[in-house]
């Protein structure tokens, strides 16, 4: 199994006529999503090499049965975007863009929670999901993911930064263990799907054996994921948290990364993660070595 | 982006917020001329830096004639701040106070919704206050759905135990501060101190605003932007676009992904390096980007050795490589350069890039091996 996401999930693109759009979604096509439909207003009835285009999400699940979106829209109609593809009647939204106000982050994920509460929202500003073998969907490269095996021992992961994911699904492809389900959640202050969201279905999900948690420096997502670990989990999670040196008040590419008044540093959160009984490595190499230990144990 | 106290309280007004009377100038000249249109004494002169402690420093005087503005505004001009250097400075009609409070707003990532702060411990440092008398600071969440109304603010300022005599004037201010804080995008909206004076009014005596610079596109922000204070690499790095932070090492740092970025310092430090940037360029890494990156690196003195790290994802290794060699026919780069090609087409990418190394271009098969060579590149 996987979670969020699997080969039956049906995705339409908003934004699949723009440039980025466009790609990742025939990227995604070609690896085996399910990309039923595309939105845009002005071109609706016309199609994306074979995908129709539809006005809205509404319209595209009422003719497709679309039960999930992936948002490839500027950074000032992502809000419209969400609330759209919400109101259109996806369960699980994953919005690619970055950029995003910060405002009208904290804006929609209050509204979805209020007024949708069974729709998942994945970002913004995150690389994606795939369930490798069943579906990608957003900008991950999914030839660097390896299928779960059936009989073997395979492995979740949930990051907060893009390329360090890829990293991850890299050196797991390498040491020959599957993933079943490999979450982005992203680097924005206030994410649509949390390290808690991600570690809760990991838990539940019969086929995942073992979890990778991959954090960075800013807020304090680890600590509250490790308190999780500590109390819900059974399965063992191996850890990394990028920017262990980074000088603190100084805003490190994501929006969300900065030590800022002595919280959210690197240390914290791995003691908080390793007093969890999460294995935590010190770059993303020993964290895979981590991750091969832990799989070979069980 | 941080702004100044002076931008702060334009922006505090530009909502209605009660704020001082001033002007910013960068001369003692300006300053004289200021005073003297201010016309009212006496008046306060403040440095513009962003970083706190200024009173302590001497960056806050009081004058009472145009000899004592003259005095000050020379000594606070060029003043250094904790390694900050005054370069403009604010000039105000000085406020009778009765009381000093503090109030805020910023996200609580946490709780995902905002935070309001307001305590009648104003005009020290809210840290302090913080750690040694919590109850002091009366503290709301707000959901960004429902917004802060009237009603729930006067509860809040009675909470807080400001005195009677400024509920009124508070609710007023904290209703606008969150206009303030929300339409204006803001991170971060802090007065310390709101001051009540004497007759009874409220007033913001300082303004603190962090901005959303994702939120540019929709608002009035090229003067803020124009006043931005970065260093000479961060600037130039700025200029072409790039996700650039200077730190004070010698190993030069260029990788492609936030994350990875942040990975590739620690993984320097742990070999025993110290790194002298952060810089992201993203996940394409063309010739175009990849040229700029060296070339801000390049240009920083102390870099003593490169390096270059970089995970194809979507991007394959052979436009990474491309991109790389391409770049160097365009930059000629004083600092030997380490390589860390992996990921999509890596292979494809290392055969690349193969005859073009040297003394000065090497390449290492992991991230960790990369680190160790460009550590003692940087020491030799």
């Amino acid at each position: 199994m996987s979670i969020f996401v699997d080969e039956n999930t049906k995705v339409v693109y908003q934004g699949l006529t723009g440039s980025q759009g466009r790609y990742y979604g025939l990227l995604n096509r070609d690896y085996g999503t399910q990309v039923v439909a595309g939105t845009n207003p002005k071109k609706a009835g016309t199609d994306v090499d074979g995908i129709p285009i539809f006005a809205s999400v509404a319209d595209a699940v009422a003719e497709t049965g679309a039960n999930a979106s992936c948002i490839f829209i500027p950074a000032a109609g992502v809000r419209a975007a969400v609330m759209e593809a919400a109101e259109g009647g996806v369960e699980f939204i994953v919005c690619i863009t970055e950029g995003v106000p910060a405002h009208d982050e904290a804006w929609f994920f209050n509204k979805l929670k209020r007024d949708f509460p069974g729709v998942q929202l994945l970002g913004p500003n995150c690389p994606g999901i795939i369930s490798p073998g069943k579906a990608n969907i957003g900008i991950t490269a999914g030839h660097i993911a390896k299928a779960p095996e059936e009989g073997a021992h395979n492995v979740g992961i949930v990051s907060r930064s893009g390329t360090l994911t890829y990293q991850a699904l890299y050196e797991l492809k390498l040491q020959n263990i599957g993933v079943t389900t490999c979450v982005g959640i992203g680097g924005d202050p206030v994410p649509g799907t949390s390290f808690i969201d991600c570690l809760e279905r990991f838990e539940a999900d019969p086929d995942t054996s073992a979890v990778m948690m991959i954090g960075e420096i800013g807020g304090s997502a680890e600590e509250e994921a490790a308190e999780f670990i500590k109390t819900k989990m059974t399965k063992p999670v191996v850890g990394y948290i990028a920017g262990q040196t980074a000088p603190p008040g100084k805003k490190m590419g994501h929006a969300g990364a900065i030590v800022s008044g002595g919280k959210g540093t690197a240390a914290a959160k791995m003691e908080a993660m390793e007093a969890a009984g999460v294995k935590v490595g010190a770059n993303p190499t020993e964290a895979g070595s981590l991750m091969v230990e832990v799989v070979k144990s069980l | 982006m941080d702004l100044f106290e002076y931008q702060g309280k334009q922006f505090f007004a530009s909502f209605d917020i009660p704020v001082s009377k001033g002007e910013a100038v960068t001369t003692v000249d300006d300053a004289l001329a200021a005073a003297e249109r201010i016309g009212q004494y006496p008046v306060v002169i403040k440095a513009q830096v962003h970083v706190g402690g200024r009173g302590k420093a001497g960056g806050v005087k009081l004058a009472n004639n145009l000899d004592e503005v003259r005095e000050h505004a020379t000594n606070i001009l060029g003043l250094d701040i904790k390694g900050h250097i005054v370069k403009i400075i604010w000039i105000e009609v000085a406020s009778d106070i009765a009381e000093e409070y503090y109030a805020s707003f910023t996200l609580d990532r946490s709780a995902k919704k905002h935070l309001g702060m307001l305590s009648a411990e104003g005009g020290v440092e809210i840290e302090a206050v913080a750690e040694e008398n919590p109850d002091a600071i009366a503290k709301i969440w707000i959901d960004p759905v429902d917004g802060l109304d009237e009603a729930t603010a006067r509860e809040w300022v009675k909470a807080a135990n400001l005195n009677p005599d400024a509920e009124n004037g508070a609710v007023d201010i904290l209703l606008k501060l969150y206009r303030a804080y929300t339409e204006g995008d803001a991170d971060l909206c802090e007065i310390n101190p709101l001051i009540l004076k004497p007759t009874g009014e409220v007033h913001a005596l300082d303004a603190k605003v962090t901005l959303d610079a994702n939120a540019d596109y929709r608002h009035e922000w090229a003067e803020y932007e124009a006043t931005q204070v970065r260093d000479v690499r961060e600037q130039a790095a700025h200029e072409k676009g790039l996700q650039y932070v200077g730190l004070d090492g010698t190993v030069g740092i260029i990788a492609n992904g936030a994350g990875l970025a942040m990975s590739t310092l620690d993984v320097v430090n742990q070999a025993g390096g110290k790194p002298a940037n952060f810089l992201d360029i993203g996940g394409g890494a063309n010739a175009d980007v990849m040229a700029g990156a060296l070339e801000v690196i390049n240009n920083d003195p102390a870099v003593k050795s490169i390096f270059i790290n970089i995970f194809g994802g979507i991007t394959r290794g052979e436009e990474v490589a491309n991109g790389i060699i391409e770049a160097l026919n365009r930059v000629t780069i004083d600092s030997p350069i380490v390589i860390r090609l992996d990921g999509t087409n890596a292979e494809e990418g290392r055969s690349i890039l193969e005859p073009h190394l040297s003394d000065k271009l090497q390449m290492q098969p992991t991230m960790l091996d990369a680190a160790a060579v460009a550590v003692e590149l940087a020491s030799r």
